[in-house]
């Protein structure tokens, strides 16, 4: 058994949070780049332009790229051999958080849900956690955006409707959402499991490296299919037209019950922000 | 052909009135900032009759909740939120006699029907540039409902703010007409 202070999980999550609403991925900057190279409407090449000045700014100044700052989501791989020692793992999560939102002057922006009242410390965090064989422990901490969750849906098909039906609802999701979500967006899809894997799926996928295919032939196909139709709806960055209105498509697929086809589609905006920490 | 004309608040029916959707609209003056809880409270305040924060006459509307100023700066990030939500609000204060929002996204057609009816518009900034945006903001004070933290009305001071006209007061969408531009029949 390896032994980890829960402290160093509250270090570590609080500074992720920190750099993740700073500074954008080598990857985020780099398909910013691709999109600002192959995007054919010049309002739409002056919007990416736009971003990446934004990304240089937020990085110089040490102020967030985004005015939200999300609400924390933080992915938990946990090795089999770690002991744990000091606290609760949830609470040192939350205090990372908390302490990252208010050193790093990040918007705090999670409420009750009828009286809308602030917690006032952008808790409580969404904590998915996964037991997995090895001694380390991989904490992700993803900001998500409350715009692009909102254009977010979740589908439980019939199995007749099959591919066809996958890429038409996809397709009609994107469509929907037009500009509202801050395109050029990344599209997170999940295919099978059940009702609540699904959409553990597709946010999953919005984790991986822009640039990278999923590793299974057949799904990275149903990838290019849909970055292809995607991006012949024409929304194009911040919605004014134009050819990228994805950035990336990423699709994970799992088996699912012989009765259903869940589908889910989680939309990411351009402030696409995650940082791993492996302790 | 897309125009840029510089406008200060607040503004007047003929400066609204000249708008096309496509036009660059830069900002300068004093703007308003609320999101969907100020909203609430400001038309909760008008159903009981009670004054509002500011008088809406010819002013602009920013649907922004700003991250929190560093000591020494004068505001955080500051980008548009998504302008859908503040729609089952917004007739209400167009007819009180707001003349601009700035946001991003679609608007209801019930806003866009106010809009032409009020001689008003409705200017995009450029969603999730938040840092960039913030540049073009000189000073910032709350000025009502502190209690709600980011959603708190702020009252900014704004000089070459950009803005892309999205819905003049004819009615027109440049959200539709930039999509159409580019729009493929998919080959499936």
């Amino acid at each position: 058994m390896r032994q980890i202070e829960v402290a160093q999980v509250t270090q570590a999550v609080k500074a992720a949070a920190i750099a993740a609403n700073y500074e954008p991925g080598a990857d985020l900057l780099a398909a910013l780049a691709g999109g600002a190279e192959s995007e054919e409407s010049p309002t739409g090449k002056e919007i990416f332009r736009q971003l990446l000045e934004n990304a240089r700014i937020a990085k110089e100044e040490r102020i967030p790229m985004c005015q939200d700052c999300g609400l924390a989501v933080v992915f938990v791989e946990m090795g089999q051999d770690v002991h744990l020692v000091g606290g609760d793992l949830d609470q040192a999560i939350n205090a990372g958080i908390r302490q990252g939102y208010a050193e790093g002057y990040l918007r705090k922006s999670v409420c009750h849900p009828l009286t809308r009242a602030n917690t006032g410390d952008n808790t409580p965090v969404v904590i998915h956690t996964e037991m997995v064989p090895g001694d380390r422990l991989k904490l992700t901490v993803v900001p998500k955006g409350g715009g692009s969750e909102n254009m977010s849906r979740l589908f439980m098909l019939k199995p007749a409707d099959g591919l066809a039906g996958i890429l038409d609802r996809v397709v009609l999701t994107v469509a929907e959402a037009g500009p509202n979500p801050c395109p050029p967006i990344i599209v997170g899809v999940g295919i099978g499991g059940n009702f609540e894997r699904a959409a553990l799926l597709a946010k999953k996928s919005l984790l991986r490296e822009l640039g990278q295919a999923n590793p299974d032939p057949e799904v990275a196909a149903i990838e290019r299919q849909l970055l292809a139709e995607v991006n012949d709806l024409g929304i194009g960055p911040a919605g004014l037209g134009g050819r990228v209105t994805a950035m990336a498509v990423h699709v994970l697929m799992q088996p699912c019950h012989i009765a259903s086809l869940p589908l889910a589609v989680n939309i990411q905006c351009h402030a696409s922000r995650h940082r791993e920490v492996l302790l | 052909m897309a125009k840029t004309v510089k406008l200060t608040a607040p503004l007047t029916d003929r400066d609204v009135m000249q708008l096309d959707i496509g036009d660059t609209v830069l900002v300068s003056g004093v703007i308003y900032t609320a999101r969907d809880a100020a909203h609430k409270r400001l038309v909760d305040l008008l159903a009981q009759g009670e004054p509002l924060p500011m008088d809406l006459k010819g002013q602009i509307m920013f649907y922004v909740g700003p991250s929190p100023a560093r000591p020494g700066r004068v505001i955080g990030a500051a980008g548009p939120t998504t302008s859908y939500r503040m729609d089952s609000y917004a007739p209400t204060l167009i007819e009180l006699g707001l003349k601009a929002m700035i946001g991003k996204g679609k608007r209801g057609p019930e806003v866009i029907e106010a809009m032409k009816a009020h001689k008003a518009v409705y200017l995009g900034a450029t969603g999730g540039a938040g840092a960039l945006i913030s540049q073009r903001i000189k000073a910032a004070e709350v000025i009502a409902f502190p209690e709600l933290g980011p959603e708190a009305v702020h009252r900014l001071e704004v000089e070459d703010f950009p803005t892309m006209v999205i819905n003049d007061c004819q009615g027109h969408d440049l959200y539709e007409q930039g999509v159409k531009e580019y729009r493929r029949t998919s080959t499936r």
